[in-house]
């Protein structure tokens, strides 16, 4: 855990590897029945959806931007020094003045540090948005990714740098195993893995878990949608020493309750225990930790 | 007009004109004077994980091309081909040789802007 957090101010990210598997379910539910205020972080900025469920009254929102070259025309002299310097191909100048193309920009400023004429400078581009907001006991923020960027990372990282050091926090990641699941992770105490029992659920749960242990994070599997056949994930979390924290049934009033946008642990009472017990489950993980794969 | 690129997948001039540009195989560099033929492989256009266009572009330029035959021209290899001076031809012919008998005998209109969006 990071120095400067307060002791049980852990940080619980909620992965999946396979896309539609619940993450949003859980990290939503597991936030409602969390038996203390908690922090809601939806770092699934390309299509934040928490506040669909949460509906916070009020969310006040602040933009992220990141620093792009701009050109002087008047002192560039088209030598080319930015293009050669530049890997994404953000900045090309080929005997004529530099273009710039702010979409692939990374940010890093090297252009502007090598630019032998200084014609270039750098200028906030908006790329994204992080809105706070409170409903009951939780702490919302969102990211948001503007349209049209692709640059995942620093939404998610703002996203982070709002979290609060005295209060716990649920992060609800992105599909996938990628750049944008790995900077939703950084910093985190444990991982809830959320699978459903396919082939494909399980395939990508074994991606999942060798990114946590690459990253040395100790986690846990939520199984949604448990249905009949969970002999083959059973057996794969039993010889990876993966606990399984919950198994949610196939169960259509599920579905009904999270289709209406409203929390599956207040609605139906079970689920609520069920969530309480997930809860309950976790804080005993991180307080006794022996689930590191 | 000097130096004419195409797009191609293959090494002459009865060669297929590949449609794209940002990840075509090759360019096939005609030179108008001595009727002679150079390739040079897009190797770094096609294995760009983004701006293919943008360093395809780059490539065309380099090799000292005034003038570049495709399919389709998306808006940011579009750009950077305008600011360095290479008129762009849009050709739907269907080998490189019928692309250049067209372009020669004034059959197709200089593009004015790039012709598709990004990533078509």
């Amino acid at each position: 855990m990071a120095a400067a957090r307060k002791q049980n101010a852990y940080r619980i990210a909620v992965a999946s590897g396979k896309g539609g598997t619940g993450k949003t379910t859980v990290a939503l539910n597991l936030a409602a029945m969390f038996g203390e205020p908690v922090q809601l972080a939806d770092c699934d900025v390309e299509e934040p959806n928490d506040n669909l469920f949460l509906r916070c009254e009020q969310l006040t929102p602040h933009e992220v931007t990141m620093l792009v070259p701009e050109v002087d025309p008047q002192r560039c002299n088209g030598c080319g020094a930015c293009g050669e310097l530049c890997q994404f191909r953000g900045i090309v100048s080929l005997g004529s003045r530099a273009l710039v193309f702010p979409e692939l920009c990374h940010g890093c400023g090297g252009c502007a540090l090598v630019c032998p004429t200084g014609a270039l400078t750098e200028h906030p581009h908006r790329i994204g948005t992080i809105s706070v907001g409170q409903s009951g006991t939780i702490r919302l923020i969102e990211g948001r990714l503007e349209v049209g960027v692709s640059l995942v990372p620093p939404v998610i990282r703002a996203v982070r740098d709002q979290l609060l050091d005295d209060v716990p926090a649920i992060l609800d990641a992105p599909p996938g195993t990628s750049c944008p699941v790995v900077a939703t992770l950084r910093e985190s105490d444990y991982l809830v893995l959320v699978t459903d029992p396919t082939p494909f659920g399980l395939h990508d749960l074994k991606l999942a878990v060798a990114l946590a242990k690459e990253l040395g994070l100790p986690c846990g599997v939520v199984v949604n949608r448990a249905g009949e056949d969970l002999v083959g994930l059973h057996s794969y979390c039993q010889a990876e020493n993966l606990p399984i924290l919950l198994s949610l049934p196939d169960d259509r009033q599920i579905a009904e309750v999270t289709s209406r946008g409203d929390l599956v642990a207040l609605a139906l009472p079970e689920y609520g225990q069920m969530f309480s017990e997930l809860a309950t489950k976790l804080k005993h993980e991180l307080t006794h930790p022996g689930g590191t794969p | 007009m000097n130096k004419i690129a195409f797009t191609t997948a293959g090494q002459e001039l009865s060669a297929a004109l590949d449609p794209r540009f940002g990840r075509a195989a090759r360019f096939l560099i005609y030179d108008l004077q001595s009727k002679s033929v150079q390739i040079i492989e897009n190797q770094q256009g096609r294995n760009a994980a983004q701006g293919a266009g943008i360093q395809a572009a780059e490539t065309v330029v380099k090799a000292g091309v005034d003038t570049l035959v495709t399919g389709h021209c998306g808006p940011k290899a579009f750009k950077v081909l305008a600011a360095a001076g290479v008129q762009v031809f849009n050709c739907n012919a269907a080998t490189v040789d019928e692309a250049l008998h067209e372009l020669l005998v004034g059959r197709l209109p200089a593009a004015e802007n790039s012709d598709v969006e990004g990533h078509w």
